[in-house]
């Protein structure tokens, strides 16, 4: 039994951890079951539909195709980081919910994570690069539009330019 | 007074959703939770002769294996239908919890259940299925031949239903001398709702009770089929619908509810989970009907229609679920959209050896658009005649009366959203820029128009129920039966409910999580019918909630309760407009009053028996690579009417997600079948072309605004329709571009290719 558990010590959402974890384990099942990160979602473990992305290093990975062991030493954020210490949604949490890109919800945790990668580059994108950006994650109820615009104003303000 | 009704308000349930912190049924599950796996057949029809679980049974963490030869012998229906009590109009029961007679490839046989996912894979992968094979069929038409094979005992020919339409007499006003004849045959494909969330369910028992949580659109009628299927008396089953990642018809349907509600009866009581994958979900849920189209439209050369024939064949697949209700809709909707004194009609629903179809966004109306509308501009072309201007010749016009539902066309809607779409994408100049084209890339533009009755009367019953509390602080809590499904219900009956009260829109409180213990009865989300439906109850139940409030404020106040009103959540004597109170004083006072105390609520259940015809179109531009037999979407543009909109940000949402739809029924996607074995080919979101964000150009939506007479907020269908003519509006517009006809969606290279060598452009 040994060989199939292993600790690891990892940063979660800025909170340094402890845990055990089955080496078969998907960082998905660790983020859902051990610490109830409910936010990361399973639409086909299998890395088709973005829904279990989360921040790994600065970099969105698809949770369900990253094992749980690979994760020790790395600092992970999920959806559940971004709110403020007083309840406050960041401006991108926000930008979703002004531009109605957000019907089922259940896509949403992975799109607004892949949509802090983009916003931390502190590029300015196009149209066009914004959509390839974004193209790891499935939607079947918005048509990706108010996705795109939920993304694009907040690029504009935290760059502080006007939208074109 | 209408103050949030019309307001693109913040949906009630956006913030706990861009938090992370909406729970569906999954981050509901405790961990206890036994885990199961499914053995899937893996022959497309046969008879089970024996399974031999031993060695699975030997898998450590394995807690039973049950199979086919294992369960209950009640027959159950599936459909999300409404229940009729009359035999007649029952859906079909030819379920049991698992299949002993194989229809399909991947019918189920066996369930493993196990104390963790790896221990029930493994032991699944050790069920040894006997079989005595059988010839299968997968197509409609080949289904119907003499010599197919027999699916279903009951059904000789493999024919679920045929229902008919005959008006006037097609064959002699076919006979009339100078008739044109246009005839076509379309085909629509196999395609999945693709919902982001897996179907889910867990069951476990409380006393004698099954509590199954479960992510459906259809909570109570969920509970009837697990009844049905357990045999045990429907109250002894509750279930519970916390939110649902999307469900686009494939979730109005009971899916492993009532195999996970015996399964817990079989264990102790303990809590189990059925957790489809990705792969299940195409295969082992439901998809939308194939249907092939067949129309001959006999023209004369003013363009009028002498007659009309249609026949519809329609994929049924293994099991009957929603059955011959969704080709019945659709070829109900034929004859009204260009009226015709002559038109015979013939829908067949076959069973084949495919995935049982079931309900999908739209439930018949994008087939039957897909033929209507790309017949129509077979026929414009054969008259030379521009389509557009084609259609505002015979379209259904204003005062139209349906003879079957009586509804009306109240306005002149069908030219006004034509009008819309020309403007919106330039289609005049586009049309005569694009007139002669010759080289390789070509640019094309095209349209279609879409009809769709809101909800399911006179077919089956259309009703309502809500409850309203008052709580101490003048706020209120508001449930219907009609599920949120992610398209906003929840939002618009909260402003439906604030303006009827006359309280503001935050001092309302809908309760999202479903309890068939607690929740009025409704027959769920469907149908296009929670907006429409549930708007007669809440006007209904507000209204008598009202009047408790200002029959207890004329016992306080003294004054006449006519003189009376709620505004902004204040009682307001109407004469002087002076604020008496407000609503939370009120409500404080009636509950802890030493003299009278109240519990201030309102429930009542509204039965409509008319329904709402919804109208729109698409317009779309492409640019078609003939020598890559490629298309590229340049432009599309839905306008639809209705009626008034509740909430316009939200509604232009739903919009684009059902343009999306309609996109990827157009262009890429469909669910593929092994001629050889009949084993599914795709089912999976990378084989399966579900559109990404990199597959549209901007989608854009108007709406035009005719205020539905026969609804207090003025509303109709909006969550089914956006799906329903994006399709065709391509496939015209390739027609547009390169002068030939598709007629099989998806227009894919493969399709294109082939038509592109028949037309004569390649």
């Amino acid at each position: 039994m040994s060989s199939q558990y292993k600790l690891i010590r990892c940063t979660i959402n800025g909170r340094a951890v402890e845990q055990m974890v089955d080496v078969r384990a998907s960082l998905t099942d660790m983020l859902r079951n051990d610490f109830r990160l409910t936010s990361v979602k399973k639409g086909c473990e299998v890395g088709e539909c973005g829904a279990c992305n989360v921040i790994i290093d600065g970099e969105c990975f698809n949770s369900c195709l990253y094992l749980a062991a690979w994760a020790d030493g790395k600092s992970i954020r999920t959806l559940e980081g971004l709110m403020g210490p007083n309840g406050e949604l960041s401006d991108i949490q926000q930008a979703f919910i002004d531009e109605a890109a957000i019907q089922c919800g259940f896509c949403t945790p992975g799109f607004i994570m892949t949509a802090v990668e983009i916003l931390e580059s502190g590029k300015e994108y196009t149209d066009g690069e914004l959509r390839k950006l974004l193209s790891g994650h499935l939607c079947r109820c918005t048509g990706y539009e108010n996705i795109l615009r939920a993304v694009k104003k907040t690029m504009y303000k935290r760059l502080g330019k006007t939208q074109s | 007074m209408r103050k949030n009704v019309g307001q693109s308000k913040t949906r009630v349930d956006a913030f706990d959703k861009a938090a992370g912190r909406a729970k569906y049924t999954e981050d509901l599950c405790d961990r206890g939770a036994l885990t199961t796996r499914l053995v899937h057949a893996a022959v497309a029809h046969g008879l089970v002769t024996a399974v031999d679980t031993a060695e699975a049974e030997q898998v450590p963490g394995v807690v039973r294996v049950f199979t086919c030869f294992d369960v209950p012998e009640n027959c159950f229906p599936t459909a999300g239908h409404p229940w009729s009590t009359d035999p007649r109009h029952q859906d079909v029961c030819d379920r049991l919890l698992l299949s002993r007679h194989v229809r399909y490839y991947g019918d189920d046989v066996a369930v493993v259940v196990a104390e963790d996912d790896v221990a029930a894979a493994r032991a699944a992968a050790l069920v040894r299925v006997s079989y005595e094979e059988l010839p299968f069929v997968l197509d409609v038409q080949e289904a119907m031949k003499p010599d197919a094979p027999q699916i279903h005992e009951n059904f000789p020919g493999n024919v679920l239903a045929h229902t008919q339409i005959r008006t006037g007499d097609y064959e002699a006003a076919s006979r009339e001398p100078g008739l044109l004849k246009v005839e076509g045959w379309y085909d629509t494909p196999t395609v999945q709702h693709c919902h982001i969330e897996n179907h889910i369910c867990t069951a476990h028992m409380e006393g004698d009770r099954v509590t199954v949580t479960s992510s459906t659109q259809i909570p109570h009628i969920v509970r009837r089929i697990c009844g049905q299927a357990l045999g045990v008396p429907w109250g002894k089953i509750r279930v519970l619908k916390p939110y649902i990642g999307g469900g686009f018809g494939n979730k109005q349907d009971a899916l492993y509810e009532p195999l996970c509600a015996w399964l817990t009866t079989q264990l102790g009581g303990r809590l189990v989970k059925i957790d489809c994958r990705r792969e299940e979900t195409f295969v082992n849920n439901r998809v939308r009907h194939a249907i092939r189209t067949h129309i001959i439209s006999w023209v004369r050369p003013d363009g009028t229609f002498a007659a009309r024939k249609i026949e519809c064949f329609s994929n049924q697949g293994a099991y009957a679920s929603h059955g011959h209700a969704v080709a019945a809709k659709g070829m109900g909707a034929f004859p009204q959209l260009y009226p015709c004194e002559n038109v015979e009609g013939d829908a067949w629903t076959v069973f084949t050896n495919r995935p049982a179809a079931g309900a999908m966004r739209g439930y018949g109306i994008p087939q039957a658009m897909w033929a209507s509308e790309c017949h129509m501009d077979d026929v414009a072309k054969a008259l030379g005649q521009d389509p557009v201007e084609y259609r505002r010749q015979v379209v259904m016009p204003k005062g139209y009366v349906d003879g079957f539902s009586k509804n009306e066309n109240y306005y002149d809607t069908f030219r006004q959203v034509m009008d819309k779409g020309v403007e919106a994408i330039d289609y005049r100049r586009k049309r005569e820029a694009y007139a002669s084209q010759t080289g390789p890339v070509r640019r094309g533009v095209g349209m279609a128009l879409f009809w769709y009755n809101t909800a399911v009367w006179p077919i089956s019953l259309e009703s309502s129920s809500c409850r309203m509390v008052l709580n101490q602080d003048g706020s209120v809590q508001v449930q219907t039966g009609e599920t949120e499904i992610g398209q906003g219900c929840d939002t618009a009956y909260a402003q439906m409910a604030a303006d009827v009260i006359g309280i503001p829109f935050e001092d309302v409180h809908v309760v999202s999580t479903q309890d068939t213990d607690v929740t009025p009865f409704g027959t769920g989300a469907y149908a296009s019918r929670q907006t429409y439906v549930g708007g007669f109850a809440i006007e209904q139940t507000g209204s008598m909630l009202k009047k408790k409030i200002l029959d207890c404020a004329s016992e306080i106040t003294r004054q006449t309760p006519a003189n009376l009103d709620v505004i902004d959540g204040q009682i307001v004597r109407i004469s002087d407009g002076r604020t008496l109170m407000s609503l939370g004083e009120l409500a404080a006072e009636v509950l802890y009053s030493l003299e009278h105390s109240q519990h201030l609520t309102a429930e009542s259940t509204y039965q409509i028996k008319n329904n709402a015809y919804s109208f729109g179109c698409t317009f779309a531009e492409v640019e078609v690579d003939i020598p890559m037999c490629r298309v590229k979407l340049l432009d599309i543009v839905n306008v639809h009417d209705c009626g008034r909109l509740i909430n316009p940000a939200l509604a232009e949402a739903q919009v684009h997600g059902g343009m999306s739809m309609g996109i990827g029924y157009g262009l890429s996607e469909q669910l593929l079948f092994d001629p050889k074995t009949g084993k599914p080919l795709n089912n999976n979101l990378l084989d399966y072309k579900l559109s990404t964000f990199m597959d549209h150009p901007n989608l854009r939506v108007f709406f035009v605004e005719n205020p539905e007479p026969t609804s207090p907020f003025g509303t109709k269908a909006l969550g089914e329709p956006p799906a329903c003519s994006p399709a065709p509006a391509i496939r015209n517009a390739i027609l547009n571009a390169t002068g030939v006809s598709v007629n099989n969606a998806p227009m894919t290279p493969h399709v294109l290719f082939a038509r592109f060598k028949e037309g004569g452009v390649l």
